[in-house]
Formats: structure tokens, sequence, C-alpha cells
């Protein structure tokens, strides 16, 4: 690689087995990921039904798919549960983080007890959040048999409130998780700062409203991009904890996707809703992403 | 995370932290609490569970729900228990993690260590494959799977998430590599070193760590994969994912939940038994990629 005299056939096949190494799995990618996109995209705009059509339909799909209430429901679920899930899950994650980061003792017992969760299947949490809340023989029972009779929790057999149900499942497996990221981001800071700061009379409160918390923005940013990832591909958890319901209440856009596609022969609506999906995590993704790759090329 | 010195500086008085103990102890019983509820009913007689107390230890302490849900229980149509989806899930994980590891480990090596002109296109384009929503391609992949004759298959599966967790791993071994000292590698070059022999001399030999992550990440999520068994395995290739589901869900007779709590502890053992085992150095290493960056 450095004079060129030496150009013979070994030293050229060497500058050839990178790229070939590297070829079946940008081939893969080219064809599972970005052709599959354009093929899904494709029969966005066919009148494609049980099986796919070539036969192009313009928008309709689109306009239909935003005329049906089953996607409204599944959007505006999706707006609560990703709310409720990034905020709730960043709460929790950041306060035992900080907590733990104060010389706890046990923190070494306590940490794995937060972070299991996130080793489960969505469909293990979902049977055991499922029974646990069920009124019949879960909590509500429990409570009524330790005396408190007039308590009451049935949100996961109630329309209003059973999307709720999923948001504490899915906190209850993530929140671990970003407990994980925010530690590690407060013991990547100096304490040196913390330490000038004390002397120059900061209280806790400040240290870590001024100081901290500002230093922590990478780790808010990875913990938000990758909770609102889990939130728009969340299928499992649904499908394990309420199926969808009760009736129609708990659906989300990746439940509702497999549904037309593949029980309601609606292909061409669902290929649209997956493109809408696609869409709304390239909205969030490509500019982290960008802003990544070209920090590291730096 | 061991050394003391780590820790923050911040000082607290006793009242703040008696409140801190609270807090912390508080959420280990939330986080243990739905875990502890399954192990225990599952280890009790259904009479038991339907009109007793479900914190209570088992009264008549018996393991058939867990002989049911292995054994007999009935998934579907035929009364297998779970267990011929529990070697599925191994057939499918095995090759799966092993070959989207070495590729990934190849990737990596090649994007850091023989960058040419584009490389951080593709890299760029190979981790944004990472974070699409999986609806996306489920439709041409049931096609693809089918005219490569290997719809309903493990093989198909494997092929599935070897392909979607490509990107991770190319992610993870990059992170890692770009730290590496790319002298070395200049230096075997110069010593008339290939491709392959600095690779396997000096690439792999300073892996370890990585490629825990790697096995771990993939393990996790491909034994937790329920959307692409779903949608791709047929009743001789469905993961224990799947028919967990199934047996949860199946609407003939009595709910039997202890069998249903076992089974679902089956399902979960394989990846708690790996983050017990491997955990931390699990969350080291994700934490050294992905936040530090």
């Amino acid at each position: 690689m450095t004079t060129t005299t030496d150009v013979d056939f070994r030293t050229r096949l060497q500058d050839w087995i990178p790229k070939l190494v590297l070829s079946p799995s940008l081939a893969a990618m080219l064809v599972f990921v970005y052709g599959f996109i354009i093929y899904t995209v494709y029969l966005s705009f066919t009148d494609s039904k049980m099986l796919p059509s070539y036969d192009l339909v313009g928008m309709e799909n689109y306009t239909k798919l935003f005329a049906l209430s089953a996607w409204t429901t599944a959007i505006i679920n999706l707006a609560i549960f990703a709310t409720l899930y990034i905020v709730i899950c960043t709460v929790i994650g950041l306060t035992l983080a900080v907590f733990l980061d104060q010389k706890i003792r046990g923190e070494g017992f306590l940490r794995p007890i937060y972070l299991y969760p996130m080793a489960l299947s969505f469909i293990v949490t979902g049977t055991a959040w499922k029974w646990f809340l069920d009124p019949g023989i879960g909590l509500e029972h429990t409570m009524h048999l330790w005396g408190w009779e007039s308590f009451s929790f049935n949100w996961i057999k109630d329309r209003d409130m059973a999307i709720y149900t999923v948001v504490i499942a899915a906190v209850w497996q993530t929140s671990g998780f970003v407990m994980a990221m925010f530690l590690a981001g407060l013991r990547g800071i100096d304490n040196e700062i913390l330490k000038a700061a004390q002397i120059d009379g900061a209280s806790n409160w400040q240290l870590y409203r001024r100081i901290v918390i500002p230093l922590l923005r990478p780790a808010f940013l990875s913990a938000f991009v990758i909770l609102s990832h889990l939130a728009i591909k969340s299928y499992d958890l649904v499908i394990a904890l309420t199926g969808g319901g009760p009736g129609r209440a708990t659906e989300l856009p990746a439940t509702f996707m497999y549904s037309y596609t593949f029980t309601r022969n609606s292909m061409g609506i669902g290929a649209a809703s997956a493109v809408i999906m696609l869409m709304t995590i390239a909205a969030i993704m490509v500019p982290y992403l960008y802003a990544e790759l070209k920090e590291k090329g730096q | 995370m061991t050394a003391a010195t780590q820790d923050t500086a911040i000082r607290t008085g006793r009242i703040t932290r008696t409140f801190i103990y609270l807090v912390l102890v508080l959420f280990a019983l939330f986080y243990l609490l739905p875990f502890f509820v399954m192990l225990v009913n599952s280890l009790k007689p259904l009479s038991e569970i339907t009109g007793g107390n479900m914190m209570a230890l088992p009264q008549d302490w018996t393991i058939a729900p867990w002989a049911s849900a292995w054994s007999t229980a009935q998934i579907g149509v035929e009364a297998t228990g779970l267990k011929p989806f529990f070697l599925n899930s191994i057939l499918m994980v095995a090759p799966a993690v092993i070959i989207s590891t070495v590729l990934g480990a190849l990737n990596g090596y090649v994007l850091t260590k023989w960058r040419f002109r584009g490389d951080t296109i593709l890299f760029g384009l190979m981790l944004f494959a990472c974070f699409i929503p999986f609806q996306i391609v489920l439709i041409p992949m049931a096609r693809m799977l089918g005219l490569l004759g290997l719809a309903g298959s493990t093989p198909g599966l494997v092929l599935v998430h070897v392909v979607y967790g490509l990107g991770f791993t190319t992610l993870y071994f990059r992170n890692y590599y770009s730290a590496f000292p790319t002298e070395l590698v200049r230096a075997a070059m110069i010593d008339g070193a290939g491709f392959f022999r600095i690779f396997w001399r000096i690439m792999l030999p300073s892996s370890g760590p990585i490629i825990v992550v790697s096995v771990i990440w993939q393990f996790t999520n491909i034994w937790n994969d329920f959307l692409f068994g779903a949608s791709f395995a047929d009743l001789d290739s469905m993961p224990m994912t799947v028919a967990l589901n199934n047996l949860v869900n199946s609407s003939t007779g009595v709910k039997e939940y202890n069998v249903h709590f076992a089974g679902a502890i089956l399902a979960a053992l394989p990846t708690l038994f790996v983050y017990i085992v491997a955990g931390r150095y699990f969350v080291r290493g994700l934490m050294a990629g992905s936040v530090k960056g």
C-alpha cells in the first residue's frame, strides 16, 4: 500500500479482499432492507388485497387509511403510550441512577434487580402483568383478601384506561435499562468539577440542576432515541397483555399493520400503515444518526 | 463500576439517605413483584390460585405445572408441551447468533482498518437498517422466503435474524475496533501479513469483551423475538415465544394459570441465565459503545 512498485497480484488481491468480505452483508442489506422498503412503498400504492397486486391506485390506500377509525385509535394510542413511556422511563431511570450514585451500600445487589426485566421477552412480561392486573385474581383480588374492600383497579378491562396498563408493563420492562444508561453517564462525569462547585458553595440541588443534568445530555439523547424506537415498534407486549383489546382499545400501529395485512386481506392499507411507521421512525433516527456519524468522522 | 472513587463527590445528610434507600428498595420490590408472583403461583395447584391469594406461598407445593408446561400442555392442536418449541428456538438462535457475530466482526474490521471511499455512507445505511420498524419488511420477506423455499422453516428464520441483526453487530464491532491501535495493523501489513491473518492473530485475540456484547445482544433479541416467529414460522419451526403466547391465549378449557406461569418462566430462563452469567459485561460494553460514542 505504500509504494507503487509492488503492485503484484498478491497485493491487488489484498486490496480486493476487504470489499469482498463486506459484500455479502452489503448485498443482504440492500435487498432485505432497502429493496424491501421500496417494494412495500410500491405495494402501498397498489390495490393489493390478500396477495400482492401491481395495479397502481394512487393515494387511495392512504386516504382510506386515515379515514379508518381503527387507525385513528392506533395513532392516538401510540401518542399516549409513547409520551408516557418515554417520560416515565426517563424520570424513573434518572432518579434511580442519581440515587444509586450516592455511594449506596448494596448497589451490586440492587442493579441486577433493576435490570433483569430487560432480559425477558415482552410476551413473558405481558403474561405476568396481564394476570397481575386482572381484577378477578390479581392485585385487586389480593387487596380485597387483605381487607381493603373498596380497592379497585380494573384498568385492563376498561376501554378508556387499558392503554395505561400497557404503559405500566412497558415501563417495568425498560426503565432499569434507562437507569443503566444514566448511571454510565454519571460515572463518566469528572468529580473535580463537582468538588470545585461545592467549594464555591453550591447546594446538591444546584449541582445536579446546573452541572450534572446538562452534562448528561448525550445519555438523555440516547435514551430518547432508544425509547421512541421501542415505542413505535411495540407489538408483542400489546399482543400478550391485552390482545389489542378490550375491543380495539389498545390497538397500536404495529398491531394494526399486522391485522390489516395478514388477517383482514387489505395488504395495500397494511403497506401504507407500515410506510407511515417507517417515516415516523426515520424522522427521529436520521438526524440522530447523521449527527453521530458526523461527530465520529471528525 | 467497582471502584468507589468513581462515585459522585456529593455528600448527603442522614434524612436524605434514608429517603434514598427507601425509594431504591421500593423500586426493587416493584421490579421483583411480578416475577415473584409468577414463580410462587407456578408451584401451586390451580385451586389455590383461583381461590386464594396470589402473594401467599403455596400450601401444597407442586412441580406438576412445570412438568405439564414442559411436556404435556396443549399448544395449538397437539398436547406436546413447550419442549419441541424450546428446541426450535435453540436451533434457530445458535446459528443466527454465530453467523451474525462473525459477519459483524469482519464488517467492523473492514470498516475501521481497511477503509475505502464511501465507507461511512455504507455504515450509515447499515446503521439505519437497525432501526427500521420490521413491519416495513414483513410482506416482501414472506414472499422472499417462499421464493427461496425457506417459508415456515428454521433456516428461513435464521436468515431473517441474521439479516436484521447484522446492523447491530457491525455497529458494535466497528465502535470497538475504531479504538484499536491502527499502527499495530499497519506494522503487521508491512511484515507481509494478509487480511485474514491480521484479523485472526491481532484483532480477534483482543475482541473478547465486544464478542460478549454482540452474542448477548443477539441471543436476547432473537430468543425474545415474537413478530418474525409469528409471521414466518409454521408448527414445526415455531419458536418458544410464539408457542408460549398460544399456550396462554388458547381459549379451550380451563385456564391453567400455574401452567402458564411455569411456561413463561421456562421461556425466560435462557435469557435470564445469560444475563445473570454475563450481564455485567453486557451493560458495560453497551454503555461504552452507545453513550461515549
